[in-house]
């Protein structure tokens, strides 16, 4: 029983640092430049498959990730340049079209260069098989991610409370008119938040790319989850993405492990095993839904 | 006047020739992007080699196909089949790879009087109350691989087995087929999400229910992403995993590895079957594509030989449907499963064998076969198909 409570915290836990890694960029390009963007999905999926191929030119996982995250980041940096910066002014109906047109130029590329099957990305053999701490058993790998995940919001954190950028950012999210008349470039700022968002969504594009699959279409799916996270915690706030991104993974998870169960208890067999997977679906909409019935702004709000 | 004679005799001509040089046109539909690209792709590749044995002809006669990806949307395929059946006329279709998709398009295909050679799709029902005399399957009925893995599990004498499938109707049938044949507990049925990637909460609820054996059919993807994070998880040592072919073929153990390793899995064909034409298709797919052939590249392979025999029966006359008809049912081919009949329903009646994955002679990651799970085995629908 241990065991299984042990072990389905974990995967929430794993779960929701990774939507963390995604979500913290999207909060704060929504936070401070007011833009939204959905084609940070499409930058996951292009930075996983930067990943696998760097992967598979280096020859190790670590070098892949890391040459993968850092390409990514430079196609975010041509991408703010080039693009981004047209549409801040813009009407969010523009930045959806353009950012959905970018949806789907992304797939497209990806599938003439890449083909449409799902492309391999293993992680390194030392971390194939599980962990065994006396009777418990975990997959290693997904213990790394944790581990990885923890490291990256821990010096996000840091970055973002403790250090003069990080209040500059909070700032900007907070006020952006204000803050630029104080002085601040918060076009260069904002380059830079852009950049970094790209190589953490990129970072959990790779991570995630030997549990999952690295495949065409794989950000649409994880975006709107990104959006679930940032409106649950708040939009701008790293803090609630942060809050919102575990709390969504805990929900999902437990969801999924204990729904079908409880709901075999309380309905008859065939009722349950059709209505326990589909509740177990939407739970995370229902949770949202419920938050913002209380909290419209979410959990955090960025601007007071 | 005798210019209008000479146009007069071109077009008589040229409408002459036309006829003579008319082709057998196939209308190939498939799932060719997309997630479950990876089986159309392997049905196209071995219904491709066939036709290059064939010296591009059917039956003798020159013949052509016209190849359209349905995307795994039924609109989609409907649309594309409207166009080959409407403009080009085709005299024959097959590909398609889902049964959701095959149930859209069929009702338009046999409106039209066109034979359906299914090359993977087998719905129940049009194995029972909806048979067709338009329609044929080439492969199997959707629940006969599940069955022969139901009565292995039975058979092996395991007693606590968890099933894992996605919740839509393909995969409840793949349960109704499993425990017609298996009879011993089953600790829990776990449905997830068409399409799910992420098996981490399944897998400890799994672990907590300590199954002795697990049986699952997630086709594509799913099946991959499962498999690869069942081995993470450390669960392989302590429960044996049981699928369908189409969990455990080529495309799959490409994609996993070696951790797919002693993993057993039912099929009506396999790529060691030891005959002539299964030889030479095994070996020709390998050299044309560079990568062993599936059970799906058989079951494409196999209805493009289907038509050939048919064709030549019929002696090329396609537009005599009743002797068409005829020459379907009575198989004039070899298939590389070997020997099978047509049922009334127009489903095969054939052995079904188990495979189990290891290490071939080179050391490739593969699968052998086993033995046989059933020996002329009919599907369970036939009883209520009333075909004239």
């Amino acid at each position: 029983m241990t065991q299984l409570i042990l072990e389905q915290a974990l995967n929430g836990l794993q779960f929701g640092l990774m939507l963390f890694l995604l979500a913290a960029g999207l909060t704060l390009v929504f936070g401070i430049m007011d833009c939204i963007n959905l084609a940070h999905g499409s930058l996951y999926m292009v930075g996983a498959y930067f990943v696998a191929a760097a992967t598979q030119a280096a020859d190790s996982f670590w070098i892949g990730l890391g040459a993968g995250a850092a390409g990514a980041a430079v196609l975010g940096l041509l991408l703010e340049l080039s693009l981004f910066r047209q549409f801040y002014k813009r009407d969010h109906l523009s930045q959806v079209l353009a950012t959905f047109a970018l949806i789907l130029i992304a797939n497209e590329a990806v599938r003439v260069i890449w083909g449409a099957q799902p492309v391999m990305l293993n992680p390194p053999d030392a971390l194939a098989g599980p962990v065994e701490i006396g009777d418990f058993f975990y997959p290693a790998y997904r213990l790394v991610i944790i581990a990885f995940g923890l490291a990256v919001a821990g010096l996000l954190y840091l970055v973002v409370a403790k250090s003069r950028v990080g209040m500059w950012v909070r700032a900007g999210a907070a006020n952006r008119e204000m803050t630029e008349a104080l002085g601040i470039n918060v076009q260069a700022l904002f380059t830079a938040v852009f950049v970094f968002g790209t190589a953490l969504c990129a970072l959990a594009g790779g991570l995630l790319g030997p549990l999952l699959a690295v495949q065409v279409g794989m950000g649409e799916s994880v975006l709107i989850l990104a959006f679930v996270v940032i409106i649950i915690g708040g939009i701008g706030s790293i803090r609630g993405a942060l809050v919102g991104s575990l709390i969504v993974g805990s929900v999902d998870t437990l969801g999924r492990a204990l729904l079908p169960t409880l709901l075999r208890a309380l309905l008859p067999a065939d009722a349950a095993s059709t209505l326990g997977p589909a509740l177990a679906s939407i739970l995370i909409y229902l949770l949202m839904a419920g938050i913002l019935f209380f909290k419209p702004q979410g959990l955090f709000p960025a601007r007071a | 006047m005798s210019l209008r004679l000479t146009a007069l005799a071109a077009a008589l001509l040229l409408a002459g020739s036309a006829h003579a040089a008319d082709p057998i046109k196939v209308g190939f539909v498939s799932t060719l992007s997309g997630p479950g690209a990876g089986l159309g792709v392997d049905i196209r590749d071995g219904f491709n080699l066939a036709m290059k044995q064939l010296n591009g002809k059917l039956g003798g006669l020159p013949a052509e196909v016209l190849i359209a990806d349905d995307r795994q949307s039924p609109d989609i395929a409907k649309q594309a089949a409207d166009r080959f059946l409407k403009k080009d006329k085709v005299d024959f279709m097959t590909g398609i790879v889902f049964s959701n998709i095959m149930l859209a398009v069929g009702p338009t295909v046999f409106e039209n009087k066109t034979f359906y050679i299914s090359a993977n799709a087998g719905p129940s029902q049009y194995a029972g109350e909806q048979c067709n005399p338009f329609f044929f399957n080439v492969a199997w009925q959707n629940d006969n691989l599940h069955e022969a893995v139901g009565k292995i599990v039975q058979d092996k004498g395991y007693k606590n087995v968890v099933i894992v499938t996605p919740n839509y109707p393909g995969g409840k049938d793949a349960v109704s087929g499993f425990k017609r044949y298996y009879k011993g507990k089953v600790a829990e049925e776990v449905y997830t999400k068409l399409g799910q990637l992420d098996y981490a909460a399944e897998l400890a609820q799994i672990r907590s229910l300590k199954p002795d054996a697990l049986f699952f059919f997630l086709p594509g993807g799913m099946g991959i992403n499962f498999v690869k994070q069942f081995v993470a998880a450390g669960l392989s040592r302590d429960t044996q995993l049981f699928a369908p072919g189409f969990s455990a073929d080529e495309d799959v153990i490409k994609a996993v590895g070696p951790s797919m390793m002693g993993m057993f899995n039912s099929s009506h064909w396999a790529h060691d079957m030891d005959n002539a034409e299964n030889k030479r298709f095994v070996a020709d797919f390998q050299k044309e594509y560079n990568r062993l052939p599936s059970l799906y590249a058989s079951q494409g392979y196999d209805a493009a030989l289907m038509m050939d025999g048919a064709v030549r029966d019929v002696k090329g006359k396609v537009s005599d449907k009743a002797a068409l008809q005829k020459a379907l049912e009575a198989k004039r081919f070899k298939s590389v499963r070997g020997d099978f009949k047509f049922n009334t329903n127009h489903y095969p009646v054939q052995n079904y064998y188990l495979r189990a994955i290891g290490k071939d002679a080179s050391g490739r990651v593969t699968n052998k076969t086993m033995g046989t799970i059933f020996t002329n085995h009919a599907d369970a629908y036939v009883a209520s198909c009333k075909m004239k």
